[in-house]
């Protein structure tokens, strides 16, 4: 096994996810909002942010998709050794990541059911520039408006109609991250 | 020494894991009940078990942890919560709440309004709002997936004719965005107008019925009425008998065996802080 797998997790794994649950709720309650996230170093393409991500919240109870270039065998060790994630397909999947492109379409992640809609998928983004610029979002966690550079709106837009069903969305570009719950509107 | 036998925050990092991501459910629907492998808590159902995991998955070292039970901040509920916390996760506490970044809370809101950065978590005992209407969890799963809410407006009415006036004090059903009704848990229907708009982040726990369900900051949230018989945030008609408070939500207190009483704020700091800034009530000694 290689040196890079057994390493680049979280220095003190309690505190450190702490830390960074934090800036992810944070993200995720207030739709737009940008935060810092790093502590870990995963190996490429994940961005630290998205490793973050995957030490705060993945384990062995949750079945992760890789989508295009992070599904590699670098990547799928790291894993392995940090979380215990169990990979799957995109139809069973808790996290799905990916850049934009490679984790679409949309439809064939878990969006939940009537009856519990929390059983959806969380997609995390990798992104190329990530700023508080581009199409405007309201619903809850924003006071008025905000703006973030998502892409598609049109498809977030669909995803919104689904509402209360749908999948939420975090955005990662190397140490930042920002959410996009799916009770956002998209304009 | 057997404190650092225990992990930060006391949970194991899988059980914070498991209920992270509750919480992120929880905020992405806000007001829908995500059900969570509730764990046993070194104290027993009823005293916060539910507010204690939500606790234990949110803090960090640089938190300032506040308790209040029934708006105190110095009887036996808060203080052992609080205490435990200091032993377990190592975070500074204190009384104040424009100090506090995260308070748990048992039945009230605190008087001073809440900012951006805070988080209020609530003790929850009962998630489920039209539980005592309808018993089976798979009836209530059903009616809120069919946002089918006519029977919590019956309860009202009912209210209404019984009484002439919507006689529910506390545990009042609200709307959050006009889709989920959500049991805002027994804080009294003074405080409810709190609830919406509000810029923290407010994640409520219930631990032996296992839900978490969450508010994102400036959430829309309504408590249910008639056009005829508005919702009316009620409170004693009385100051307080300490600091002369007008608007804040008073405790009635008996202070002998001969009718003797005194309303006094439920919120200790609220109250403390305008005693210390000179405001007296009658009652002050």
């Amino acid at each position: 096994m290689e040196t890079a797998t057994l390493t680049g997790g979280f220095a003190s794994p309690p505190i450190d996810a702490a830390r960074a649950f934090r800036a992810i709720m944070e993200a995720m309650a207030r739709p737009g909002t940008l935060h810092d996230l790093d502590g870990c170093t995963p190996p490429a393409p994940l961005a630290p942010a998205t490793g973050a991500v995957i030490l705060t919240l993945c384990d062995a109870d949750t079945p992760i998709y890789l989508a295009g270039n992070v599904d590699c065998p670098d990547v799928r060790d790291w894993i392995a050794f940090h979380t215990g994630a169990p990979l799957t397909g995109p139809e069973h999947c808790m996290f799905a990541f990916g850049t934009w492109g490679d984790l679409m379409p949309l439809n064939r992640f878990p969006a939940g059911c009537a009856e519990y809609p929390d059983r959806s998928s969380t997609l995390v983004a990798q992104s190329e520039k990530l700023c508080p610029e581009g199409a405007t979002l309201t619903g809850p966690g924003i006071q008025t408006q905000a703006q973030l550079s998502v892409p598609d709106p049109h498809l977030l837009q669909a995803n919104h109609a689904q509402y209360p069903l749908g999948v939420d969305f975090i955005f990662t570009c190397g140490t930042q991250i920002a959410a996009l719950p799916r009770s956002t509107e998209v304009n | 020494m057997t404190d650092q036998a225990y992990n930060f925050a006391y949970l194991d990092e899988q059980t914070k894991r498991m209920i992270r991501r509750a919480i992120l459910k929880g905020l992405a629907v806000p007001g829908y009940q995500v059900p969570f492998a509730s764990r046993e808590m070194p104290m027993p159902y009823g005293w916060g078990t539910g507010g204690v995991q939500v606790s234990a998955a949110v803090l960090t070292p640089e938190d300032r942890f506040k308790v209040i039970d029934q708006g105190a901040d110095d009887t036996t509920n808060a203080v052992s919560i609080r205490s435990f916390f200091e032993r377990t996760a190592n975070v500074e506490t204190t009384t104040k709440t424009e100090d506090a970044t995260v308070i748990q809370t048992r039945h009230r809101i605190p008087e001073v309004a809440l900012s951006e950065g805070q988080i209020l978590v609530y003790q929850v005992p009962i998630p489920e709002p039209l539980r005592f209407l309808e018993p089976r969890e798979s009836e209530t799963r059903k009616m809120h997936s069919l946002e089918e809410y006519g029977l919590m407006h019956v309860k009202l009415y009912e209210d209404i004719s019984r009484h002439g006036h919507i006689a529910t004090a506390y545990a009042y059903p609200v709307t959050v965005e006009a889709r989920y009704v959500m049991d805002p848990s027994p804080i009294p229907k003074f405080d409810n107008p709190k609830l919406g708009d509000n810029p923290a982040i407010q994640l409520f726990g219930a631990g032996r019925e296992q839900r978490i369900y969450a508010l994102p900051p400036y959430t829309k949230v309504v408590s249910l009425d008639f056009e005829d018989h508005p919702f009316d945030p009620s409170k004693a008609d009385h100051p307080c008998g300490l600091c002369g408070a007008e608007n804040s939500y008073l405790d009635e207190v008996i202070t002998d065996d001969a009718g003797g009483r005194m309303f006094v704020c439920s919120d200790t700091d609220y109250c403390e802080d305008r005693q210390a800034s000179g405001h007296r009530g009658k009652d002050a000694a």
